[in-house]
């Protein structure tokens, strides 16, 4: 029996251990410095607004980890010492392992403003971020949040419910223009004007004020202005959160480097989650880090294989995400890069007049297969747009077959119909006809 | 905006002091008894024993039901003590009667020769009943007198016991007697001005409410708005949930066992139902037209909240009009057409009472119409469950048509957030769900026996128990007191999850054999916890969305409000062919290996 421990109990340190469990009767620890038990991240900001509890967030019961004979250990890793495979605790005694997992996640970039070491500037991201907006709110009125991005907009929207004017500070253009087109970027731009958020453009700060008790009371913007806040939100990006290994002999750059199956430069040691770093990018349309929760989960489930004896190496699927922004659900499906490129790539792209709903279905100019999807206020199949995409359909059968992509509830307003025709209209002399609808969903 | 905000906050105000006029209406009650009332009520032949003891109390203004309850049936009570004391025999009679005996066996003539000749009703009545109750002794032969005599003392015994039901007032016959007596004693404000204080006690906090909830439109963006609802005092069982609670929970003691007590309410609402139906307005009507009420206002309110979803809107648009229709305005109209009264969309075994003799004698008696009922009512369960809850699973009647599914989906929609989600409560659920399904079957199956073959006893128990049981325990304080009155508790749902029958009848077929299910898609659940959290019925539907699994539980309702709640669209409530229905856990995105989480 070998001792499995893995840092971190964020989602892909939990689905590892869950799916080690499945396969083998290894001893298994996960040690964690931010929550006793896994708690789900990306629910952060409903436990703020209210919408749910702490409790509420665990996706397994307490007793889950006991039945499944998971060791939690409460405590923060100070080194490890990879050649007597022993790792020193802040507060328990040294732990050693047989093999041993890193899952340590990320931590918000700070980009070294004058003043961001101040109290209540900070980025979102572990339950102590939580605790601490929770304790500056109520001394609050205006909060600046610098930096357009998903943290960014949750942060946003958590201070909106408690009636704190936002100002949201954004070096591009137009709000997340940097991942998606400019029409999506757009409708959000619209949407979070439209619930009342300042929302500021092509603008960058300078520095942060202190009000002369160490705490922030406002910003000053490169192009000289200044801002009150009593809140400077920092929400430009997240970067591993691999300090505590930055002197070991574990090979790291941004994050820690592994190979295809998650190992390490050191044996038995592997890293999976936002705080690995591929050699090389996982697949041709990936990037070297993937901080998002299913890859975290993606990584979890393959380790998994590898340590119990199935060696296999990661081969992520066809791409997807998901995000909301205030209330604006987002999907996205394959390829879908910010700026169109007419060279290689045909675009249908639908927007609902109201403006706050859109369909985009990108397909590969050459051959006329389906590449990407990406959608504003409609939900899509998962399963569906992910086998037009890697079967790689063609253009007309994804038409033909749009509907049965449509997620969307029972007795929602669909708009497949309105692609089809925009579809039509392209290629008038091979169109797409279309199905009826059934009465009551039985006839 | 601002004068909408403001609106929104004197709704609040105004429909407060409207709640607090309704309850106040409960303490300012005025009562005098009337002989003319209480000859009515009693009955020519009894009056003077009544009349002797109530004379007292004539005269007397109460200024509360407490009062003129107590005193009214102190009053029968005393009436009952001289009729016991009147037609109560000696027990000295037994050995009397024994020693008139020849030989070993018992024959009635006994009994005469004891007595003697009758003189006056008492013994008359005493005789008559001595004989009923020693018919199966006759002839029996007895190894003492003594033993005899024992036996003959329990028999007297026994006649005693009758005397009160017989010929005085059994507790039940004073119970009804005072709520009649003391509604129609309501000499208060109320009973002056009755559609004074229905406006007062009702318009007003309904137009609180419609002040307080319409702004919303345009001072909230559509879409979903759980801000704060783990903040409220309200919603999270804080100090106001816990007073709402409070009140829910002794209004239904009051309604079911002790109607007497709120008369006021009742009084207040008299002349509407004699507008409808005809009749003076009894509690269950007034009970109705409160629980109409509150669905048609709460469903404005979530018809708001969810207004983002056509789902929502639609769903809550049937649930009010079937309450608003089929429970109460078409019985009410049916009853002043002579006909039984009946809420056709209300079905055995909810319906418990359906098969009671009364119910099936009154369908019997009212002809084609009559007849109709019966086969409609055993059709829905026989044919209509089945049917539908296999097309479009059981929604089609928990969270679309039924009345208690509907007051859930709407006065309930503040507390679905307070239902266990834990695998303990999932465990003790399937216990008690499915126990009451027993219970109900075996009740009725006990009470159609005793109907076709007019014995009451089954098995050695008797059905009246079984059904008083029954009643008692889970038709009263199950689905009322505790469903209801526990929202700020334990959630909206209480009744529905752990002890409605249909539920657990319907929710069979939907598990096995039914085209519904809650897709998964994909790979995109982030583990969030918002669809668990909202689910009324405490169902852990993150488990299985994280897992890629489709969501198929018996308990489910189909409110579709975990789908609404998903941030990421990762829930849809589908009917859709049966194959690939129950899925193998396991998640798209990764081709590494075949996941199967
Ligand atoms: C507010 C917010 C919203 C998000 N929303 C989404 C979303 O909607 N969709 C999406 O795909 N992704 C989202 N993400 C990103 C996603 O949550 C992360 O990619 C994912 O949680 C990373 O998981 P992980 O297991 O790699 O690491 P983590 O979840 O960060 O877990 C690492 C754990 O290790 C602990 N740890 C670190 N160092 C040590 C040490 N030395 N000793 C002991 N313990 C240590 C940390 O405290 C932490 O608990 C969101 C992130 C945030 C912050
Ligand atoms: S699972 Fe969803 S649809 Fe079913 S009862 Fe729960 S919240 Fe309603
Ligand atoms: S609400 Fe949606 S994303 Fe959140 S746990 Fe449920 S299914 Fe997953």
């Amino acid at each position: 029996m070998r001792n499995i421990v893995i840092i971190g109990n964020g989602i892909s340190g939990v689905t590892a251990a869950r799916h080690i469990r499945k396969h083998s009767e290894d001893n298994i620890t996960i040690i964690s410095a931010e929550t006793e038990h896994f708690f789900s991240r990306t629910a952060l900001m409903y436990i703020y607004m209210g919408h749910m509890k702490y409790e509420s967030t665990k996706p397994y019961e307490d007793f889950f980890w006991k039945k499944n004979r998971i060791d939690l250990v409460y405590d923060y890793v100070e080194q490890i010492d990879f050649k007597n495979k022993n790792l020193q605790l802040k507060q328990s005694e040294n732990m050693e392992y047989d093999v041993l997992v890193i899952a340590v996640g990320s931590k918000s970039n700070m980009f070294g403003w004058p003043g961001q070491d101040l109290e209540a500037v900070q980025g979102l991201y572990s339950y102590q971020d939580l605790e601490s907006m929770e304790k500056y709110s109520p001394t609050t009125q205006n909060a600046v949040i610098v930096g357009g991005g998903l943290i960014g907009m949750e942060m946003g929207e958590m201070f909106h419910t408690r009636n704190i004017d936002v100002t949201f500070v954004v070096r591009e253009n137009s709000f997340w223009n940097n991942v998606i087109p400019p029409e999506e970027s757009e409708i959000i731009n619209r949407h979070i004007r439209k619930h009342g958020f300042n929302l500021m453009l092509e603008t960058e700060i300078s520095e942060i004020i202190d009000d002369g008790n160490g705490r922030a009371k406002g910003v000053k913007l490169k192009d000289g202005g200044e801002m009150d806040a009593q809140f400077v939100g920092l929400t430009v990006g997240v970067s591993p959160n691999i300090d505590f290994l930055k002197d070991s002999e574990l090979e790291t750059n941004k994050g820690i480097k592994v190979n295809e199956y998650f190992e390490t430069n050191q044996t038995d040691v592997y890293a999976i989650g936002d705080c690995a770093e591929f050699q090389e990018a996982p697949a041709e349309d990936r990037k070297p880090i993937e901080q998002v929760w299913y890859t975290g989960r993606m990584h979890g489930e393959t380790l998994a294989q590898t340590i119990c004896g199935n060696k296999t190496a990661y081969q992520p699927g066809v791409w997807f995400n998901s995000a909301k922004f205030l209330d604006i659900e987002y999907q996205t499906y394959g390829q879908v890069g910010n700026q169109p490129d007419e060279d290689t790539e045909v675009h249908f792209y639908w927007e609902h007049k109201k403006g706050e709903k859109s369909i985009r279905l990108i397909f590969h100019k050459e051959d006329k297969t389906l590449k990407g999807v990406n959608l504003m206020g409609v939900r899509y199949r998962h399963e569906v747009c992910d086998k037009m995409i890697r079967d790689n359909w063609p253009m007309k059968k994804v038409f033909q077959n749009l509907k049965k992509a449509n997620f969307d509830p029972e007795f929602f307003k669909k708009h497949e119909d309105e692609l089809v025709g925009m579809y039509n209209e392209r290629y008038p002399n091979d169109v797409v006809k279309l199905s009826r609808k059934k009465i009551l969903g039985v006839f | 905006m601002k004068s909408l905000k403001i609106i929104h906050k004197i709704g609040l105000i105004v429909f407060t002091i409207g709640f607090f006029t309704f309850l106040s209406l409960f303490f300012l009650g005025q009562y005098q008894l009337d002989k003319n009332d209480l000859r009515e009520v009693i009955g020519e032949e009894t009056f003077p024993l009544v009349d002797e003891f109530a004379s007292d109390i004539y005269d007397n203004k109460y200024n509360n039901q407490f009062a003129f309850i107590s005193d009214f049936k102190s009053v029968l009570e005393q009436s009952n003590q001289e009729v016991k004391a009147k037609f109560e025999i000696k027990s000295d009679l037994a050995k009397e009667i024994a020693n008139s005996i020849e030989g070993k066996a018992f024959q009635q003539s006994a009994i005469e020769k004891a007595i003697g000749e009758p003189s006056g009703e008492e013994e008359e009545w005493q005789l008559k009943q001595l004989k009923d109750y020693t018919g199966w002794m006759e002839g029996k032969e007895y190894e003492s007198s003594e033993e005899l005599t024992s036996q003959l003392e329990n028999v007297i015994a026994d006649v005693n016991k009758s005397i009160i039901s017989q010929k005085g007032f059994s507790q039940n016959n004073i119970n009804n007697k005072a709520f009649t007596i003391t509604k129609q004693s309501e000499v208060g404000p109320v009973v002056q001005n009755p559609w004074l204080w229905l406006f007062l006690a009702i318009g007003i906090p309904i137009i609180g409410a419609i002040m307080y909830l319409l702004p919303k439109l345009k001072t909230e963006h559509a879409g979903i708005k759980n801000d704060g609802i783990f903040h409220s005092a309200l919603k999270n069982r804080g100090w106001i949930g816990i007073l709402l609670g409070t009140f829910l929970i002794s209004f239904y003691v009051f309604l079911y066992w002790y109607p007497e007590y709120m008369t006021s309410w009742i009084v207040m609402v008299d002349p509407l139902s004699k507008m409808i139906s005809g009749n003076p307005a009894s509690q269950w009507f007034m009970y109705g037209f409160l629980y109409t009420l509150a669905i048609l206002v709460m469903g404005v309110r979530m018809m708001i909240k969810y207004r983002h979803s056509p789902y929502q809107l639609i769903r809550t648009v049937s649930v009010m009009f079937f309450q608003l229709s089929f429970a109460f305005v078409i019985p009410e109209i049916l009853v002043r057409l002579n006909q039984p009264y009946m809420d056709l969309k209300n079905m055995w075994p909810l319906d418990y009472t359906f098969f009671f003799d009364y119910r099936l004698n009154e369908m019997i008696e009212a002809g084609t119409i009559g007849l109709f009922m019966l086969g409609w009512g055993i059709a829905l369960f026989a044919i209509g469950v089945p049917l539908f809850t296999y097309l479009y699973g059981k929604r089609w009647y928990c969270s679309w048509v039924c009345g208690c599914g509907g007051l859930a989906e709407t006065l309930g929609d503040p507390y679905r957030q307070l239902s266990d989600k834990s695998l303990g409560a999932w465990k003790i659920e399937r216990w008690l769900v499915h126990s009451v399904l027993v219970f109900v079957v075996v009740m009725t199956a006990g009470v159609l026996y005793t109907f076709f073959t007019g014995s009451s006893e089954l098995l050695g128990i008797n059905t009246y128990n079984i059904r008083a049981a029954y009643g008692f325990g889970i038709g009263a304080m199950f689905s009322g007191v505790i469903g209801t009155g526990f929202y700020p508790f334990m959630g909206n749902r209480v009744w529905c999850r752990f002890g409605c029958p249909l539920a657990a009848y319907l929710g069979l077929v939907q598990r096995f054999k039914s085209r519904f299910r809650i897709t998964t898609n994909g790979g995109q659940c982030i583990s969030c916890g918002n669809c668990s959290t909202y689910c009324e019925m405490g169902i852990d539907v993150r488990w299985y969305a994280q897992r890629g699994q489709n969501i198929i539980r018996s308990s489910c309702v189909g409110c579709g409000v975990c789908s609404s709640v998903c941030p990421r669209g990762v829930l849809n409530l589908e009917n859709r062919d049966e194959n690939g229905r129950f899925n193998q856990p396991s998640l798209i995105g990764n081709d590494s290996f075949g996941v199967q989480s």
